[in-house]
């Protein structure tokens, strides 16, 4: 019978899971909002299909647990180091002010001190596993903002064994019996278990995962990944440390060695499934009964927490000096309340500081808070990004990144990315100076640490442009690679700078049309010759002379070109371009055939194609 | 298409002072109203990919022909070489039906890095200019074309910017007055096509007798 009942629910997880997920993504959600939704529907307020959720939500957290660990494995010691400011200096700022301000705002609204303490550390707790799950999910965990959401969700993970030591002492009883039994000793446990995790990670672990592959059992390596992930956080919690924390450890202590990939190919499916079902599992714990109950309060705790935290996170991205466009979803990302803070007023609870129903109220808005992020999420990509995207130039570059000075060289290249690169290089092999204006502050940062005299800007600004000196140079390179602001530029350029040569880059063909609807004759498409060098690569592999290939190829561009200026009298006219198209393509075939046929009929004939001479 | 086809080859222009001289002066001539085109090899196909039907048809008209180019190596520049290799093409230019040419001028004008003394038996250059024409006569001379006396300025390091300018408009009064016998003595003197008449055996011929021909050439080369 429970064997039965074990399987029915897993059933009934997968299917929630299988259809919940997809169907969010299609509406453009993200997985996590999917997972919550599908907690929601089969838990006590939904289709009652589960009902012990504690439970699921132990189980579940070792998917946070394998997050961890993942993350420590990308992270080298070295660069771990290099984060130590802002883990300890954004991460203890965000979760001090934040506390801060929740503690002064409740003790305001009239809440004994030790409660709203409580609530306000509770809630400056953020969600690691939405904020890494959605930085994953965007492919942003390597942006700086990335790395500073790392950090404060590393920081919470260290700071939750002291918040949760202070928690009985803010219980207005004497509970000191119950934490005597740590004092020394419990600290004494803690030290070691951690000073074992690194050497152990350092001396022994690459030596036994040798020893394990060489077994040369695919299987028995994934589960000595998993043994080593469970047996660290057992550890961890065995002395009342975050497990998290000791997988991260793990993780880090890991990351140089030669089974890093093995490790992550072998444990990232779990740490997916794992962490759907702790998303699963809070969408389960969300109480409607107390939302219920409060609706108007809750709707304003809620709001009002992620305001304060907004607040403070925004000022510490401003101090951080983060990417104006990264910020939104930095502080989205921080400002939800996390699953430390279920721990948090669970602890409070049992220590009585706080009341069930409080408790029960805090979880609830913790909860609704990781529903809300997902949903943020998109609005602010709607609706602050581009806000944000107007005012960027003005304000985000280091000052000596910012073209200040009236600029005098002969060629002008708006774009630096991987295009803009190589026309630069070539320029400055060949002695000449070119103005270079980027308007991706990273990739401005990244190529000025190669050298390159770089300018932060976004070239569709004509004093930008005057600055860079558009009106005596001679040549324009149109190297960026949104088509949209390509095309913005170009014509910018030849409505003020007409004397301007334009060399511009274009993505494809639409690209190529729309800039020589604006008169500019020289682009080129940005893999045409790359993808042509490679043709000429495979027609030598299939047996033709090197220099028939190069032939073949270079006579191929120039069909290409011709067919391309021949559409270009009939943009918008799909019909007719694709038939042109057709029939290009249908002439050179034909050509060529005809060419191969007449050199196959010249081979019985002597030209000079033979060895001879006259 | 013009009547005078001016065919240009130099490699590094840029640093040319005589070529340049005799293309600007004929492309002059040529805005002024002359009949002359010129054709630029190295800027025309800078990738060395000769598109040869356009070469064709530019020749189709032609009367006279001037090949301009420095002499390099003793001979024509590699593009100058590619662009005959392609363009008098078997079948075209010689061989069966090969008569596109016949009956035109072919008029080489040039310049040599060496003095006019240099090349004599005593000179550095161990023979007479006269001695390294003979592949450029033969090869007008195989397609039909008549070869005119060639017109060069020896020591074009050398020369001033007095002798280049002069020597640039000898070279473009002589176009502008093509053939007219007061500019053009030497002509009457000139049959009509020397040695272009090739005995049937020595041609490339079509496929069933080509096989002996093949290996007379072969033999020849080895």
């Amino acid at each position: 019978m429970e064997h039965a009942n074990w399987l029915s629910t897993s059933a009934v997880y997968l299917g929630a899971a299988v259809l919940a997920v997809p169907i969010a993504r299609l509406l453009g959600l993200g997985a996590i909002v999917g997972y919550l939704a599908a907690g929601i529907a089969i838990g006590p307020w939904g289709l009652r299909l589960v009902t012990e959720t504690t439970t699921i939500l132990h189980v579940a957290e070792f998917g946070v647990v394998l997050m961890l660990f993942l993350v420590g494995l990308e992270l080298e010691p070295r660069r771990l180091w290099a984060l130590r400011r802002p883990i300890f200096g954004g991460g203890s700022l965000q979760l001090l002010g934040s506390a801060a301000l929740m503690l002064g705002v409740g003790v305001a609204a009239g809440l004994p001190w030790p409660v709203a303490l409580v609530a306000g550390l509770g809630l400056a707790m953020s969600s690691t596993a939405i904020g890494l799950g959605v930085l994953a999910e965007r492919n942003l965990g390597a942006t700086t903002s990335g790395q500073h959401v790392l950090s404060v969700a590393l920081l919470q993970d260290i700071a939750a064994i002291p918040v949760l030591a202070l928690v009985p002492l803010l219980a207005a009883a004497p509970l000191g019996a119950a934490h005597e039994g740590g004092g020394w000793w419990g600290a004494a446990k803690a030290l070691g278990v951690v000073a074992g995790i690194v050497f152990g990670g350092r001396l022994l672990l690459r030596p036994a995962l040798r020893w394990i592959a060489r077994s040369d059992t695919p299987e028995i390596f994934t589960a000595a990944a998993l043994l080593l992930v469970v047996a660290t956080a057992t550890l961890m919690q065995a002395v009342g440390l975050s497990m998290a924390l000791g997988a991260f450890l793990a993780g880090v202590l890991l990351a140089e060695s030669e089974y890093r990939r093995a490790l992550e190919t072998d444990l990232e499916p779990f740490k997916g499934l794992l962490l759907g079902l702790f998303f699963i599992a809070v969408g389960m714990g969300i109480d409607f009964a107390v939302i219920a109950a409060h609706p108007g309060w809750m709707a304003a705790v809620v709001a009002g927490f992620l305001l304060l935290k907004a607040a403070v996170l925004w000022l510490l991205a401003h101090l951080a000096r983060l990417p104006l466009a990264e910020r939104p979803v930095f502080v989205i990302l921080l400002a939800q309340g996390g699953e430390f803070g279920f721990v948090v007023f669970q602890a409070a609870q049992q220590a009585g500081v706080i009341d069930g129903a409080t408790s029960s109220f805090l979880v609830a808005a913790v909860a609704i808070s990781m529903l809300a992020t997902p949903l943020l999420l998109p609005l602010a990509d709607r609706w602050w990004l581009p806000r944000l995207a107007a005012r960027a130039p003005r304000t985000e570059p280091p000052a000596e990144t910012r073209l200040s000075e009236p600029q005098a060289a002969p060629v002008i290249i708006a774009g630096f990315g991987r295009f803009g690169q190589v026309v630069g290089r070539l320029l400055n092999a060949s002695g000449l100076q070119a103005t270079v204006l980027e308007h991706d502050a990273e990739q401005v940062e990244a190529v000025r640490r190669f050298g390159w005299p770089v300018f932060y800007g976004d070239a569709s600004r004509l004093d930008l442009l005057r600055m860079a000196g558009a009106a005596e140079a001679r040549v324009f390179v149109l190297a960026i690679d949104d088509v949209e602001q390509s095309v913005a530029v170009a014509a910018l350029v030849r409505e003020h700078f007409p004397q301007l040569t334009v060399v511009a880059r274009a993505r494809n063909v639409t690209h190529y049309l729309k800039l020589r609807a604006l008169g500019i004759t020289l682009i080129e498409r940005e893999t045409l010759d790359a993808s042509l060098m490679s043709g000429r690569h495979v027609l030598e592999q299939l047996g033709w002379q090197p220099h028939a290939a190069r032939n073949q190829a270079l006579r191929f561009r120039q069909h290409t070109v011709a067919l391309i200026e021949q559409m270009r009298a009939h943009v918008g006219d799909e019909q007719e371009l694709i038939a042109l198209a057709k029939q290009g393509r249908q002439q050179l075939e034909a050509m060529w055939a005809q060419e191969r046929a007449e050199q196959a009929a010249a081979r019985h004939r002597r030209g000079w194609h033979d060895d001879s001479t006259h | 298409m013009p009547r005078i086809l001016v065919i240009a080859a130099h490699p590094h222009l840029g640093d040319s002072r005589v070529t340049r001289a005799l293309i600007d002066a004929a492309r002059a001539a040529a805005a002024e109203g002359a009949d002359i085109a010129v054709r630029e090899l190295y800027a025309l196909y800078p990738d060395y990919l000769i598109d040869t039907a356009a070469e064709q048809a530019a020749l189709r008209e032609a009367a006279l022909l001037v090949w301009l180019h420095p002499i390099h190596w003793y001979g024509m520049p590699p593009l100058m070489k590619l662009w005959l290799d392609e363009v008098f093409a078997f079948g075209w230019a010689y061989g069966p039906g090969g008569t596109a040419l016949a009956g035109r001028d072919l008029w080489l004008v040039c310049s040599t890095g060496g003095s006019a003394e240099s090349y004599q038996p005593a000179g550095h250059n161990r023979h007479a200019f006269e001695a390294f024409l003979p592949p450029y006569a033969q090869a007008a001379a195989l397609v039909g074309l008549r070869f005119l006396p060639p017109q060069v300025l020896h020591g074009a390091h050398q020369a001033d910017g007095a002798a280049v300018t002069a020597f640039a408009q000898g070279f473009v009064a002589r176009l502008r007055s093509w053939p007219e016998a007061s500019a053009w003595p030497e002509l009457a003197g000139l049959p009509p096509c020397p040695g272009c008449t090739v005995p049937g055996g020595e041609r490339p011929a079509e496929a069933p007798g080509s096989v002996t021909l093949a290996a007379t050439t072969r033999r020849v080369e080895a």
